[in-house]
């Protein structure tokens, strides 16, 4: 078994959090991981990228070879689209539809939708709303790894538990409101896959 | 059970298990989290593990060697460019030798993620004929810390530990080893061992190039390189450090059909690389940085049919991924998908309600009148000045070279020359510089865009804070021509005023505006928040 995602967004979005449940998910489960991260220049606001890379077996590259991911789970439209070249024939795109504009030529989001709704694999959810409306504003990560987890190689069970481990610390409410998170962005997905 | 880290961190890891006393190091990208990582350690605490910054690389350098010739274990970290600042000190220490074990750690950067070059610190190492780690998994990162300084104890002189970014900041799991005692503080046997007198330096240099050979050896013998059989003899494979991993991606273990040396400690281990020349039709080298094995083993003559990034097998230059080692091999590349046309870059900004900004939008306003050109920066986030709308900035090259390179222009005549630095970088290297333009009376304004902080690297401490007046004054700036200002909005038109008038002064000017990083001020907050509960 393995499994490949780019994680991508923009810096200060804070795509780690979701890397850290994925990590700690994966280590419950004894797999090995590899995770490229994006440190420096581009937290100041430029795109940011983690390479993810779970596998039951000894992992080499900390990057994923372009045309190999089996997912690019996105927490910004835009950057769904940059790292396209990454994604295998098979591999899903997972992605929040909220925009994050800090750049003048910003792309129109219609016409970002339209490329986004032409991938043959596509789940895009407005987490940022969801996250709003259940009061868990915070937790608009989550919802995503939630939206991802239904095409990743792992049990429901072992997410659940990546979150207690990255977030136990800081107590039970929050545990509850990111498991709440976690299952919105699930059901999502199992709603809306084609 | 594993633990968790960056490359970066299992460095840290790796050393204060390995009976590390210190760490001594000046932030820059990827090298930061290693210290990061030793000041949030409780068992380096425990410990009392020095890892407080130092003032620039070379001051960090020089505070190991101490360490070092005190008898206890000691670290320098930082980014490759920072290898240019400690140099002086890192040639002469292969000269001295160490007494307790050292470690230098240098973080390159092909590709240039968060960097002016992509030089590759190998070339150092080999320039002062000291051996080079290079792991190529974040396990190789810890284990060659931990054992490192036994290295370096045992030949005597310091040890470098080559990381490239993509190693620094990628995340595995490690096994950690038990913990080392530190060395007990002992004076060097020899008491002039330190002294580098001509007449003792050309001693101690006959006895670093004596040891060159064992180092050869240990290289042959080290267990991080390491000779793979393979059947096919057309071509013979040397992977370093990282680039092993992307070999192996292409080619694992069991399926290879070539010979192949992983190569891990340098000097290059001369024997498994004979054996490979003679067995096989051709080689090829995968290294990431710049082609210094391939360079090597070409030689001047091109007899021997050696390939790589000289060559066009590989690009010449940044980094290495998977995809670019699979063409080298000519397999078939997935291309994945295209990128759509109307996806457009996302350069990184100064954040919203920075303080730079104020003082950028003050400056241009101010300089207008003398024209475009004469704006001379250093490294830091006020450089994303340089980018619009700002286009404030007109150079920016290695630390420190704001202040400089402003006197020099002004003393062919470029006349107001201004110079724009950031608080941590005028005490890394700036304050020397202004010294130089208040001897020479240049007619130049010195911008200390002061936000107390070392912000383009994360917010670390600034050496600066509180000293900045003292210092400048010490030196002679004129109490008259010294300003210290609020960059905000509302006080626009009072910069404006002020830096107009100290452009018109034919001297040095220094003007310090002077407020706190927005990320560093929210970070306090919430720490003070949870403090007060
Ligand atoms: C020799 C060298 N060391 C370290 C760095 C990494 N570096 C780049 S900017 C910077 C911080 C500068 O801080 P400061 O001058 O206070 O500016 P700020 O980012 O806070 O605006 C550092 C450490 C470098 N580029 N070169």
């Amino acid at each position: 078994m393995k499994i490949d995602i780019i994680l991508c967004g923009v810096g200060g979005q804070g795509i780690l959090s979701i890397a850290a449940a994925l990590g700690a998910a994966a280590l419950r489960n004894k797999l090995s991981i590899k995770q490229a991260e994006t440190h420096g220049m581009s937290q100041r606001g430029g795109d940011v990228v983690s390479h993810m890379r779970i596998s039951d077996k000894p992992i080499h590259s900390d990057l994923i070879p372009t045309g190999g991911a089996d997912m690019i789970l996105s927490v910004e439209p835009l950057e769904a689209l940059r790292y396209l070249p990454f994604l295998s024939p098979k591999g899903y795109v997972v992605t929040n539809t909220t925009p994050f504009k800090n750049i003048k030529n910003y792309p129109e989001e219609q016409s970002i939708m339209d490329q986004l709704n032409k991938l043959p694999h596509v789940i895009t959810i407005d987490a940022d709303k969801m996250a709003a409306d259940m009061n868990a504003k915070r937790s608009s990560n989550i919802i995503m790894l939630g939206a991802a987890a239904p095409f990743l190689d792992m049990s429901y069970q072992s997410f659940e538990d990546g979150i207690r481990d990255i977030f136990g610390r800081k107590g039970d409410d929050v545990v509850t409101m990111n498991l709440d998170a976690l299952k919105a962005g699930f059901d999502f997905s199992m709603k809306n896959k084609k | 059970m594993q633990k968790l880290l960056l490359g970066a961190e299992a460095v840290a890891q790796g050393a204060i298990d390995g009976g590390m006393s210190g760490v001594y190091a000046y932030p820059g990208t990827p090298s930061t989290e290693i210290t990061e990582y030793i000041q949030g350690s409780p068992i380096a605490r425990e410990r009392k593990i020095h890892s407080m910054w130092s003032a620039n690389e070379k001051t960090a350098m020089e505070a190991a060697l101490g360490m070092s010739y005190a008898g206890k274990r000691s670290m320098a970290c930082m980014k490759h460019v920072g290898m240019n600042v400690a140099a002086d000190c890192f040639m002469n220490a292969s000269i001295t030798g160490v007494n307790g074990g050292m470690l230098v750690v240098a973080a390159d950067d092909p590709s240039m993620h968060s960097s002016q070059n992509e030089q590759d610190s190998r070339f150092y190492a080999k320039f002062a004929m000291i051996p080079v780690l290079e792991p190529s998994s974040q396990q190789e990162c810890y284990d060659m810390t931990y054992n490192g300084f036994d290295l370096s104890e045992k030949y005597n002189v310091p040890v470098m530990v080559r990381i490239t970014t993509r190693i620094a900041h990628s995340r595995a799991g490690i096994n950690q080893l038990a913990m080392k005692a530190e060395n007990e503080m002992s004076l060097p046997k020899n008491p002039t061992q330190f002294v580098l007198l001509p007449a003792i330096a050309r001693k101690n240099y006959k006895k670093l190039l004596a040891i060159q050979e064992d180092l050869v050896k240990a290289s042959e013998e080290s267990p991080w390189n390491k000779y793979f059989e393979g059947a096919d003899k057309s071509k013979g494979i040397i992977a370093c450090g990282i680039a092993y991993n992307y070999f192996r991606e292409n080619f694992p273990e069991e399926t290879c059909p070539y010979p192949v040396i992983k190569v891990s400690q340098y000097p290059l281990p001369r024997k498994m690389i004979n054996k490979l020349a003679a067995e096989v039709d051709e080689i090829i080298v995968l290294e990431d940085g710049y082609p210094i094995v391939e360079e090597l083993l070409k030689g001047y003559l091109e007899k021997e049919a050696v390939r790589g990034r000289l060559d066009g097998t590989l690009p010449r230059d940044g980094e290495l991924n998977p995809g670019l080692v699979a063409a080298a091999f000519g397999f078939k590349v997935e291309a994945g998908l295209a990128i759509p046309e109307l996806v457009v870059g996302r350069p990184p900004a100064m954040c919203t309600g920075c303080s730079h900004i104020d003082v950028y939008t003050a400056l241009n306003v101010a300089i207008e009148k003398y024209g475009k050109g004469r704006v001379f920066a250093d490294i830091g986030c006020y450089t994303l000045g340089a980018l619009p709308p700002y286009n404030a900035i007109n150079s920016c090259v290695d630390m420190g070279a704001s202040i400089t390179m402003a006197k020099g222009a002004a003393d062919s005549g470029l006349v107001p020359a201004v110079a724009v630095i950031g608080d941590s970088t005028f005490t890394h290297s700036g304050m020397t510089g202004l010294i130089d333009a208040v001897l020479g009376k240049a007619p130049i304004t010195i911008i200390i865009s002061d936000n107390e902080s070392t912000s383009m690297t994360g917010g670390q401490d600034s050496s600066a804070v509180g000293l900045i007046e003292n210092i400048c004054l010490a030196v002679g700036v004129e109490p008259e021509h010294l300003h210290v200002l609020l960059p905000l909005k509302k006080n626009h038109d009072e910069m404006v005023e002020i830096i107009s008038r100290e452009l018109a002064y034919d001297g040095v000017s220094v003007i310090i505006p002077r407020r706190e990083c927005i990320q560093k001020a929210v970070r306090r907050k919430k720490t003070e928040a949870k403090l007060k509960k």
